[in-house]
């Protein structure tokens, strides 16, 4: 607990940025010691929105507990929800029709780039460019648009459920979605014009907040931020679930390990999640969007762990299961958290100014970091 | 390395440990004295290599708390899973934040939420819970909040 706000004995400043502040997109409070305009430590106090998920779960139903996870990394709700249904799934071995497995990664694959988009957006904001804000969320709505329509919802939207999906795909989905598509494929040249070839956007992008491959392991970065440091780490590829394995898409690797690199990494992703979108919407299969499953589930006495790829990295649902209607303990690996802990040692050394690129560039979400 | 592999290469590692193979992965059950050294070969170990540790966790079996390891390689893509035992009066194991940097806020969560000491931990402090938290811990299971709801 830092008590005094100022200078310490040696003649540091310590600051404070957050619990409120707009470039920590959250409720995240940064106790940094700065000597002169260069920082020596940067500590994270968390907590502020921690409302013991895994202490919830352990007294709701399988079908419950899954509309809890979307409050935790809202910006992928969808995956959250599909990280949970299939290690429910795993437990009771239930086979989820194709049509529900290609629906799920269509979901998926929107909610990335609707993800990936509002960071792009909230990136240039970070380090002073204001018009890609404006851009990012009006192709965003129109994504907004299309779940709102099938799955009810904008934001939290507890559509995968044990089994397959809980509703059909509303009509319209198809054609909106491949009206998107055809609107926004133009729009990553676009955002790569408007920002990534700005003299003053790479100056502050690159070199900055470097991580090596081998730190980002230890510290157990995944998604995008360990990518950017040449880490292979994407689940979809490594341990394919539903139709991954049957399409074709890039994992995107950058080796140069600053936010230049962590930069690119997302912004080839929408790309790649375009293409899978793409080769996915013409070919949804006809038949059941969801298993026959009992109104009760059950899980069987042992442990279940079930992965996937989230818009920030792996997220992971361990299951310990007693038998019962309810989990005994469940735990979330959250990708934001382990994000998190890499701070520190990325922005040592660095400029002040730096730390909120930084920042930028791990897209942080403060519910998927407190759970 | 499959599990067969696995196991062989982990018995002459540590002879003492005892495995559960019922699951996705190998379980192995070590004594938590045994930890530190075990955890430093499997990381520095040519064929085993694990170096990402991508889960660490806790569970209250409420007559002793078990914590619980995941481990993958990056390069050998094999996975295990570490448990060791804890008395629940007096939890205490041996810190792997050195050897496994991301180890250091999951240790610091498992210790507020759980109550578990880690010995030679760099900052033992509360991560999530405010500074003056003196409700004992939540993840426990004869945890109960009075004041807010988490129980249905």
């Amino acid at each position: 607990m830092i008590e005094e706000v100022g200078t310490t004995t040696e003649g540091d400043l310590i600051i404070n940025i957050g619990p409120q502040h707009p470039s920590t997109h959250g409720v995240l409070h940064l106790v940094i010691t700065l000597n002169g305009e260069t920082i020596k430590n940067v500590e994270p106090h968390l907590g502020y929105i921690h409302r013991s998920i895994e202490k919830m779960c352990e007294s709701l139903t399988y079908r419950q507990f899954i509309y809890v996870t979307s409050r935790m990394d809202y910006l992928s709700a969808h995956i959250n929800n599909h990280g949970c249904a299939l290690c429910v799934e795993k437990g009771l071995q239930i086979e989820v029709p194709p049509r529900a497995q290609v629906i799920r990664v269509l979901m998926d694959e929107l909610t990335r780039l609707a993800s990936h988009q509002l960071w792009w957006g909230a990136m240039g904001m970070d380090v002073g460019a204001l018009t890609p804000f404006f851009h990012a969320f009006r192709e965003r709505e129109m994504i907004n648009e299309i779940m709102e329509e099938t799955c009810g919802a904008r934001l939290t939207m507890n559509y995968m459920v044990p089994g397959g999906v809980m509703f059909d795909l509303h009509p319209n989905f198809q054609h909106r979605v491949k009206k998107f598509i055809e609107f926004f494929k133009s729009k990553i040249d676009e955002y790569h014009e408007l920002l990534t070839g700005n003299m003053i956007f790479v100056n502050r992008m690159k070199g900055v907040g470097f991580l090596s491959k081998e730190d980002a392991i230890s510290y157990g970065c995944t998604g995008p931020t360990a990518r950017g440091s040449g880490v292979i780490c994407d689940i979809r590829k490594l341990y394919p679930y539903e139709v991954y394995s049957q399409i074709s898409f890039e994992e995107v690797i950058e080796t140069g390990g600053d936010c230049l690199s962590r930069y690119l990494v997302r912004m080839e992703e929408m790309r790649q999640s375009l293409s899978i979108i793409e080769q996915l919407i013409d070919n949804i299969p006809e038949g059941d969007f969801q298993a026959k499953t009992k109104a009760v589930l059950k899980l069987p006495k042992g442990e279940f762990y079930s992965r996937v790829e989230t818009a920030r990295g792996e997220f992971g649902v361990y299951i310990i299961s007693e038998g019962g209607t309810t989990p005994y303990r469940i735990k979330f690996r959250s990708p934001g958290f382990s994000n998190l802990s890499a701070l520190n040692h990325m922005a040592k050394r660095s400029k002040i100014g730096d730390l909120i690129a930084i920042m930028g560039t791990l897209d942080l979400v403060i519910p998927d970091i407190d759970r | 390395m499959t599990k067969e592999e696995l196991k062989i290469k982990i018995e002459d590692i540590l002879p003492a440990a005892t495995f559960d193979e019922t699951g996705e992965w190998l379980n192995i059950l070590i004594e938590a004295k045994a930890w530190y050294g075990f955890a430093k070969q499997i990381r520095s170990s040519r064929e085993l290599e694990f170096d990402y540790l991508f889960c660490l966790t806790c569970i209250d079996w409420k007559t002793h708390l078990t914590m619980v390891y995941h481990f993958t390689s990056t390069y050998r893509r094999h996975t295990i899973v570490i448990k060791s035992k804890l008395d629940r009066n007096n939890p205490e194991i041996e810190s792997v934040a050195a050897i496994w940097r991301t180890a250091e806020f999951h240790e610091r969560e498992v210790y507020e939420l759980f109550g578990v000491k880690f010995l030679n931990h760099p900052d033992m402090r509360k991560l999530l819970l405010t500074d003056d938290w003196s409700g004992g811990f939540p993840l426990r299971k004869d945890f109960e909040d009075p004041i807010n709801m988490i129980r249905l």
